[in-house]
């Protein structure tokens, strides 16, 4: 306060007040300096609506322009520390709002109005900055629909290029839980807002470029204001994403919103977990495509054995046929033979009645020259045996 | 034998086991090799957890895959 009230003309017991005669004149710097601690003590920050005129961007980064309306107008400066986060230059009769203060440029003595923050109306700012990046991609052929890489169909590793504490991250991985828990996930961890998110989500594409062992690449930010999603519609970024060597798939902010970093990316998801989804979708698609398989495999091993087994069964049919004919045959025959060797034998002679006389060893006696006086013979008939002998010689006689 | 190699063989094993020319001896060689190929197939999709690594980079430049505390 002290400071302030230095150049103030305040009356002291002993001087005149400064500046109320010649002889107290105060300096033109303290003048305008008094006047800029006024300014600036009178007005809040504020926001300012008018139209740009005279815009003028110096080499060391300050913008300079006259902002204006129908009745009147104001110097106005951004120093460059704040023109580094606004979007783009505004054009020429653009009609903007800015925040910020009030105040006098002393070695000028010119009131000026010091802006932090600028919005053009419909986006005007934002959309600006985007076709211009999007203009400067496209000429260097970045957003080629014939660069666009296919995405793996079964990725075993997926990099994701985001903040380790984030709901992207946190969605990407409740996602691959429950559809691919096969498929391991590297996180790479990245600031996505702030001041060092472009530097950080830049490195971190390198890294996984650099280490090569994902076989794809999520770059993720939860939804967010557009302030929120600006590193993704940064240039540097964009280009980090079209040099990295692993396929790339985008899921910035919400579905409405496509980031320069969507036009760049292989793959644009519209949400983290869209993009997990993605990736996810091939891995369900193979799991059914193994499963059947499997039942392929088991089916067509099952048909082809079930054809040899009835083959085999046909032949051994064919084959148990052919004997059991053969085995009839035989017995056929056999009762053939037997029935003639039946009508042939001398036992059913016997059994007419007849008898036959045999020796003790069985040969038959067929002839009277075969008997002689005395001789022991056995008489056969149809129920057995009588043994028997002929009369000694000349005893009966 | 990488994942889509082992499903290509797979495709292979079945498509031929299901014509009608096949010789039983072979047909129970190729379902004894598809058997192996399903097998580490269905292991690889169905590993039970979800593994969470982080990469990071040392300070000589050196990138570096560890666990993660997720």
């Amino acid at each position: 306060m002290s400071g302030r009230q230095m150049g103030l003309p305040l009356s002291t017991p002993h001087d005149a007040a400064p500046g109320v005669d010649p002889t107290t004149a105060i300096a033109v710097s303290t003048l305008t300096s008094t006047a800029r601690d006024i300014l600036e003590g009178a007005f809040p920050p504020i926001w300012v609506r008018g139209e740009v005129t005279g815009f003028k961007a110096h080499r060391n980064g300050h913008w300079y322009f006259t902002l204006r309306d129908r009745m009147a107008q104001v110097r106005a400066v951004v120093w460059s520390k704040d023109a580094r986060t606004i979007p783009a230059t505004p054009d020429e009769g653009m009609l903007i709002a800015a925040f910020g203060n009030l105040s006098v440029y002393p070695q000028k003595g010119e009131m000026q109005f010091v802006v932090r923050r600028m919005e053009a109306e419909g986006d005007g700012l934002w959309q600006k900055a985007f076709e211009r990046t999007r203009a400067r991609l496209e000429a260097d052929g970045l957003l080629a629909i014939e660069r666009k890489r296919r995405l793996p169909r079964f990725p075993k590793v997926v990099a994701v290029v985001t903040s380790p504490d984030g709901a992207a991250l946190h969605d990407i991985v409740a996602v691959m839980r429950r559809r691919a828990p096969a498929v391991q996930i590297v996180v790479v961890p990245a600031a996505v807002q702030g001041d060092v998110a472009v530097r950080d989500v830049c490195a971190a594409i390198e890294r996984v470029g650099r280490w090569g062992g994902a076989d794809v690449v999520i770059v993720a930010r939860g939804g967010g204001s557009r302030e929120d999603l600006q590193a993704f519609n940064d240039e540097r970024v964009a280009r980090a994403i079209a040099a990295c060597p692993t396929p790339t798939i985008s899921a910035v902010g919400h579905e409405v919103d496509v980031t320069i970093c969507d036009m760049v990316a292989d793959v644009r998801a519209p949400t983290p977990s869209a993009a997990a989804e993605t990736v996810v979708r091939d891995h369900a698609e193979m799991t059914s495509h193994v499963r059947q398989l499997d039942q392929r495999l088991a089916r067509a091993v099952r048909n082809r054995v079930d054809r040899a087994k009835s083959e085999l069964q046909w032949h051994a049919a064919a084959l148990r046929n052919r004997l059991q004919r053969s085995a009839e045959r035989q017995r056929s025959r056999l009762a053939e033979l037997g029935g003639r060797l039946h009508a042939l034998s001398p036992l059913a002679t016997l059994q007419r009645g007849y008898a036959v006389a045999r020796t003790a060893e069985g040969r038959a006696l067929t002839s009277i020259a075969a008997f002689h006086p005395g001789q022991v013979f056995r008489l056969v008939l149809k129920d057995g045996e009588v043994p028997s002998r002929v009369e000694p010689h000349g005893g009966a006689a | 034998m990488s994942f889509e190699s082992q499903l290509k063989r797979l495709e292979e094993i079945v498509g031929e086991l299901e014509s009608d020319e096949i010789e039983l001896d072979r047909a129970l060689a190729l379902f004894e090799e598809g058997v192996k190929h399903l097998r580490s197939a269905t292991d690889a999709l169905s590993k039970a957890e979800t593994k969470i690594q982080r990469l990071v980079e040392r300070a000589d430049g050196s990138l570096e895959v560890t666990d993660s505390r997720e």
